[in-house]
């Protein structure tokens, strides 16, 4: 299984970054191989939207599971389409979190806010 | 003529200076296009005579015609779409109706629908016709409310447009139509640097413009000097007292509650007429 995390900077015992959508870097690491790849967050600098890019860029990677502290609107229903399973980050490491993913400590995560700009909001 | 009444930041006292100016002038127009937090209503208070829905054009798909070849996504610098599973999501709060996704679609899978983002009222308040632009919560630009205020500006007469804060789209679309800009300034050094943005719009989009310093207190004036320093035309002062506080807060309108202010902004309207000739 592949899980994605929003990550600050090029290390497994860096912190998961606050921010989903507008994260510097994500780190993709493999549950199978044992493997990681950190990704650039093409979606960092847009104007609007950055949830949503940067979900697609986490679905066309192939993630299955996403660890982040949160994510908004436009983005839930992206990877909610295409059933990535999101669970709600813990602080610590990025290590440190896929360890207690593996023993079944995080909880999914259930808030997911309006986004920053309320584009969510107008349905 | 057509006045736009404009500042750098919220609060400085745009909806006031423009609401007393169309007042004092009589037979008139108020456009508010403050389209995200219209406010003039709450002095002018006026009957609401008509209510006209603004839509924008926003794309659709034909799923059957779709074939996931990704180029609308690539193209959406605005990240409207998503495409999951082969199915294109589309996301319309975050769409600038730009149509480019329409455009490159080499399928021609998208057609065009209207969606409505907010309205345009119509209304009277004693002499002052106003219009006033209302943007749906939640949705990304006002600029087409105001496109649609601009297309319903009376030709005649005096015109008085309140403009949002700031010196982006909103605000570039409003002095649009405008014969003059009347910058209100804070005496403050927030209010300088405020002063200053919008000030480089206005010379940018070739206005003739002057300014107009609220607030003011015996003390020394940053933004009267920054004033002095770019001979900019000081059009009027307006002193900070207590009396204009409490009207304010009531929700009245000075021009109609005291000589002294009537006598101001008809000054003001005065010197706007020279000024917007010469």
């Amino acid at each position: 299984m592949k899980v994605i995390l929003p990550v600050e900077s090029k290390s497994l015992d860096a912190p998961v970054c606050p921010s989903f959508g507008r994260t510097p870097l994500f780190v993709l690491f493999d549950t199978e191989s044992g493997n990681h790849e950190f990704l650039d967050n093409g979606a960092a600098a847009s104007q609007g939207g950055a949830g949503i890019k940067a979900a697609q860029i986490l679905v066309d990677r192939g993630a299955a599971a996403l660890i982040t502290y949160r994510c908004g609107e436009n983005a839930a229903e992206v990877l909610n389409a295409a059933n990535v399973k999101m669970y709600k980050a813990q602080d610590g490491s990025v290590a440190e979190n896929l360890t207690k993913l593996k023993d079944g400590k995080l909880s999914l995560l259930t808030e997911i806010h309006p986004g920053f700009h309320n584009h969510g909001g107008g349905k | 003529m057509k006045i736009a009444v404009l500042s750098g930041k919220g609060g400085t006292g745009k909806t006031f200076v423009s609401v007393n100016l169309a007042c004092a002038a009589g037979k008139s127009a108020y456009v508010d296009c403050d389209v995200e937090e219209p406010n003039g209503h709450l002095f002018l208070k006026h009957d609401i005579t008509d209510r006209l829905p603004v839509s924008v054009t926003v794309p659709q798909i034909d799923a059957n015609k779709c074939t996931g070849c990704r180029k609308c996504v690539d193209f959406c610098k605005y990240n409207a779409l998503a495409l999951i599973k082969n199915e294109l999501l589309i996301f319309y709060e975050v769409c600038h109706s730009c149509g480019g996704c329409i455009l490159f679609c080499p399928e021609k899978a998208f057609t065009e629908k209207e969606r409505e983002i907010g309205t345009i009222e119509e209304g009277i308040s004693g002499e002052v016709a106003v219009l006033t632009g209302c943007l749906n919560t939640g949705e990304v630009s006002g600029v087409p409310i105001i496109k649609g205020l601009m297309e319903k500006l009376p030709e005649q007469g005096t015109v008085v447009i309140d403009c949002p804060p700031g010196s982006a789209c909103v605000v570039m679309e409003s002095i649009r139509e405008a014969d003059f800009c009347v910058l209100v300034a804070e005496p403050t050094l927030f209010g300088v640097h405020n002063l200053a943005m919008v000030y480089d719009l206005v010379k940018l989009f070739n206005k003739p413009f002057g300014v107009v310093l609220n607030k003011c207190l015996p003390e020394e004036n940053p933004a009267e000097q920054f004033c002095v320093d770019h001979k900019i035309k000081v059009l009027a002062k307006i002193p900070f007292n207590e009396e204009l506080g409490k009207l304010n807060s009531r929700g009245l309108i000075a021009v109609r509650e005291n000589r002294q202010y009537q006598e101001l902004f008809q000054r003001l309207l005065n010197t706007l007429e020279k000024e917007a000739v010469s």
